[in-house]
């Protein structure tokens, strides 16, 4: 029944998406999969390549091995099967930007098997995503076909830099189960450190597989989205192409088989090329190389390394915080965000953990992050130090300041280095919780809007908020609202 | 002075010692002759003036007492080891024009024992061959005549057809060469020559052109086995760079070099012999004989598997070449020929600078790795392989060496080049499946023929026999006295 909800309306009748995705993740090391290179994004071309990168004849590749246990640690963070026996083959194709004519990958027998990751979406019950493979392979270079009207220049930084292929069985449903899916996936890439999962540079790439068919039937022809380096896009691809088979679909027609580009300016998918130009990659075991073996110590060893995963983390939230579901889901989908949530539940200073910890959640969710989207920063650029908002959140629970009073210390805490404490002291900002002050007030509030008394006490009890305005504009806010608000029915 | 260029590299180490002439005095001797006998077309680059500074530094070092273990001794390099700031070719077209930024491992580790580099000899194609013929080039040319016809061309072998003609015709002492189905040994054999294929991985390939990475491996020609033990003791060693590369130390070959094989079992493989002529028959019989006598014991064995390693070769070795050679595209250091498109470019590129046997190759490796046809050659000719690799463990729990001819014949005529390429292929009849089991194996030369030109025998061992082999050899050696047979 839940899948159901994701069916596609034709005129005909209802069609079910189905989408498998294959995500090229850059193995974050130092240097590239077979030689020493460095991997530094955004040096001058051409200046990162070794003999064997530029394909120069008799050199042979070395396997380095940070990067097989990258490959491992993604694996076992996705729960795979970590097979003590893989084996690179050679792909084979002729590019410009692949100098040996061949790519290394891993074919028939890949580094990981299986695994799964769980995805949310919109509030839906987890729903679980099964990885076929993890695979290790080595990059291509960059051809650059816009510089010049008649040549194109090649750089070969990025030949031979290590990949993970991760792929996924076609279990997604919608665009949205498959964005949730590489979010999910880039999280915890980036959990584990093992890829940085920075898509505008390229590190993370996603292939996308969708095809139609009437539910109960089997699989539908699938076309092929190439290299989609945006969440966004992704959606949008995914989109439009649901949007051109049910229309092929619907009018009878038949899906060809073939790679397509999304084109992000038009928002449509483009075929690169058909079936029958399809390359025959002839695939076969690189002789230069041994079958990669690993043992189950190495494996061991490597599992002692992970740290805490998104799930397991998200869990502890919301157990030890008592944080809701979509609060614990928001802040550990960026491990950075996470560990600064709790470095700053750690500098509170509050007896209330919990009371501490959701305060804390709803003012990282809407005062810091929308901060951070206006000022375009990241969360280890903020201008402040995390015990400052510890000190703040302090400051509201201890009824020292309002919660609206808070956002305005929280607006000079951009500005100025000072901590809450000592701008709450400069600018007079302190609540005011002294009973006969407040009292002196409403009854001067009172006393000047007798008109407005009547009305209330005659029925009219939304002019409550009115004198709460009043009470807290000659008090410039600092009234404790609380007080006010219990005084103030007991005076009326 | 006698001729300084008819010593071997084991008498001439000594008289550098004795100072008896220099390092200097021997390169030159080894430059006149090059120049003398170009007809034979050995080279396809002299490198005089590199020779003759590095044989100043030898004689350096050799009068403070330093002097390495080819201190000064005038060597070939067969022209697919890149050497760097030395054009390499690897007999191609393609890399006619190509100067290697780098040194290959093992002839760094000839400069490092002190070797002197007089040029890099011809080949075939991208070690194609087993003529010479299919050099870019043009062939080389073997110093051996045939008695009936001294006027005949006669070819070396191939592929490391420079390298043999070069040591045998004395324009060089010793040479490098690659054997890869035969290469090494067959022209050993059709030169009179010593050449050992050792143990795959024994020799580091990093810096080689490769032509079949799984079977490649690298070896010396030499007059002597002596000098072959000297030589591979040299050239072999474990290398980080070569991931498929043997690690351990390298024994001393040359220091435990002894002419026992009291005991030693000696296989003869009946597939070896079925088709052998007269010519071969004999020369297997002396072969045996000469075991015999020094204290060897022969036994009949079976290799069931031997008739299909020539056609699993012509399946896998062409699978391998056909991706190994996909890099020479025209686009970055190799020959080009421009076209309107990148398609284009490759397809004239790889049209004007492969020739016609690489071509074949080529192709015939591509289809066995394509689609549909994966599964029915290159798949099934992987089985066969690691089927004869059990064939060859199953004798060598019987036996500790085999004894068998190392070609079905002697060398032919330049003209003589059979019309079709399997007849060609069948030359590597013998020496094919010792590289499909990874094994080692030595020629060593036995005989003449009846037009007087020289015919080899070939021990093959179980892996690392290296040192076994080179003591065998040793007693064939002596009993062939083959010093008899020379003919320059």
């Amino acid at each position: 029944m839940l899948e159901n909800e994701n069916l596609v309306q034709g005129r005909t009748g209802k069609w079910e998406v189905v989408i498998g995705l294959e995500v090229h993740a850059q193995v974050n090391s130092k240097a590239k999969l077979f030689s020493g290179s460095s991997t530094d994004f955004g040096s001058d071309p051409n200046t990162q390549v070794s003999f064997l990168d530029a394909g120069m004849p008799g050199m042979l590749p070395v396997i380095n091995k940070v990067c097989v246990d990258q490959a491992i640690k993604t694996g076992l963070g996705f729960h795979g099967h970590i097979n003590e026996i893989s084996i690179f083959d050679r792909k084979n194709y002729f590019y410009a930007d692949l100098p040996a004519g061949y790519q290394i990958s891993q074919f028939h027998y890949p580094i990981v098997t299986g695994g799964y990751i769980d995805i949310e979406v919109d509030g839906k019950p987890t729903k679980r995503i099964a990885i076929t493979r993890l695979h290790i392979e080595q990059d291509a270079g960059k051809s650059i076909h816009d510089l010049h009207p008649e040549f194109s220049y090649i750089d070969l930084n990025r030949a031979g830099m290590a990949l993970m292929e991760i792929v996924s069985e076609p279990e997604m449903r919608s665009p949205a189960e498959a964005t949730a899916y590489v979010k999910k996936l880039r999280s915890l890439l980036r959990y584990l450190g093992t890829c940085d999962g920075n898509m505008e540079q390229g590190s993370l790439r996603v292939d996308a597989n969708i095809s139609l068919r009437r539910l109960g039937e089997p699989l539908g022809t699938r076309a092929e989205i190439k290299n989609v380096n945006s969440i966004r896009f992704l959606g949008q691809a995914l989109d439009y192409e649901i949007y051109r088979q049910l229309e092929i679909l619907e009018d009878g027609g038949a899906v060809i088989q073939e790679t397509r580009l999304f084109d992000p300016v038009k928002g449509e998918t483009r075929s690169m090329r058909g079936k029958e130009n399809a390359h025959d990659y002839r695939y076969f075991p690189d002789p230069d190389l041994k079958p990669l073996v690993v043992t189950q110590e190495r494996i061991e060893a490597i599992r002692t390394t992970m740290t805490e995963l998104p799930d397991a983390k998200r869990n502890r939230f919301q157990v030890d915080y008592g944080l809701s579901d979509y609060d614990a889901t928001v802040l550990v989908a960026e491990k950075e965000i996470a560990d600064y949530y709790e470095t700053v539940i750690k500098a509170a200073k509050s007896q209330d953990v919990k009371q501490a910890a959701k305060l804390c959640a709803n003012w990282l969710i809407s005062e810091v992050f929308a901060a951070m989207n206006r000022e375009s920063l990241l969360i280890h650029q903020l201008p402040f130090q995390a015990h400052h908002l510890a000190e703040l959140i302090d400051l509201i629970i201890d009824g020292t300041i309002s919660g609206k009073i808070a956002k305005d210390v929280f607006a000079k805490m951009w500005t100025t280095a000072k901590s809450p404490t000592e701008l709450v002291a400069d600018l007079g900002l302190q609540q005011i919780s002294d009973t006969s002050v407040i009292e002196a007030v409403i009854d001067q509030v009172l006393a000047e809007n007798p008109d407005k008394v009547t009305d209330y006490k005659a029925g009219k009890v939304q002019l409550f908020g009115f004198f709460v305005g009043l009470v807290m504009k000659v008090m410039k806010g600092k009234a404790n609202p609380g007080l006010v608000n219990d005084i103030l029915k007991n005076k009326l | 002075m006698t001729d300084l260029t008819r010593l071997t590299l084991t008498e001439a180490r000594k008289a550098l010692d004795k100072k008896d002439f220099s390092a200097v005095d021997l390169t030159n001797a080894f430059l006149k002759r090059m120049e003398d006998k170009r007809d034979l077309n050995v080279y396809i680059t002299e490198t005089p003036e590199q020779a003759l500074q590095q044989a100043k530094l030898s004689d350096q070092r050799l009068s403070k007492g330093q002097g390495g273990l080819l201190e000064g001794l005038p060597l070939g390099i067969k022209d697919l080891f890149c050497t760097k700031g030395i054009r390499t070719t690897s007999g191609s077209k393609m890399l006619e024009n190509f100067v290697p930024p780098y040194e290959s491992t093992v002839s760094a580790n000839l400069l490092n024992a002190g070797g002197v580099f007089l040029g890099k000899t011809n080949m075939d194609e991208f070690a194609m061959g087993s003529a010479n013929i299919t050099s870019f080039f043009g062939p080389s040319i073997s110093p051996w005549k045939s008695k009936k016809d001294p006027q005949k061309k006669l070819v070396p072998g191939g592929s490391s057809g420079g390298s043999a003609a070069a040591v045998s015709a004395r324009l060089a002492m010793a040479a490098t060469a690659s054997d890869t189905g035969g290469s090494i040994r067959q022209p050993a054999a059709f030169c009179g020559l010593v050449g050992i294929k050792p143990t795959y991985g024994l020799c580091s390939r990093w810096g080689m052109v490769a032509f079949a990475s799984s079977l490649d491996q690298a070896g010396p020609l030499t007059h002597t086995v002596a000098d072959a033990a000297l030589m591979l003791q040299v050239m072999a060693g474990y290398d980080e760079k070569d991931a498929t590369c043997l690690s351990g130390e390298v024994p001393a070959y040359f220091d435990k070099l002894n002419a026992n094989v009291k005991g030693l079992k000696v296989g003869i493989a009946q597939e070896y012999i079925e088709n052998l002529n007269e010519e071969g028959q004999a020369l297997l019989q002396k072969g045996i004989d000469w075991l015999t006598q020094a204290g060897a014991v022969m036994c009949d064995i079976s290799l069931k598997t031997t008739p299909y390693a020539l056609p699993t070769y012509y399946v896998l070795a062409p699978a391998e070449a056909s991706s190994n050679l996909a890099r020479f595209d025209g686009v970055r250091y190799s020959s080009r020929v421009d076209g309107k498109t990148l398609d284009d470019l490759y397809e004239k590129t790889r049209r004007t600078c492969f020739g016609e046997e690489v071509r074949r190759r080529i192709l015939m490796g591509t289809y066995v790795l394509s689609a549909g046809y994966y599964d029915a050659y290159y798949l099934k000719a992987q089985k066969v392989r690691q089927l004869i690799a059990a064939d060859f463990d199953q004798a060598f729990q019987k036996v500790d060496v085999l004894l068998t001819p190392t070609t079905p014949g002697a060398a032919f005529g330049v003209d003589e080049r059979p019309s079709d390429p399997i007849t060609m292929y069948l030359n590597d009849i013998y020496t094919v499946p010792v590289n499909m089991a990874g094994l080692p194996a030595i020629s060593v030369p036995a005989g003449v023929n009846d037009e007087g030109l020289p015919l080899g025998l070939q021990l093959i061992g179980p892996a690392l026999s290296e040192q076994l082999l080179l003591n065998a050899a040793t007693v064939i050696e002596q009993a062939a006295n083959f010093r008899q047979y020379r003919q320059l």
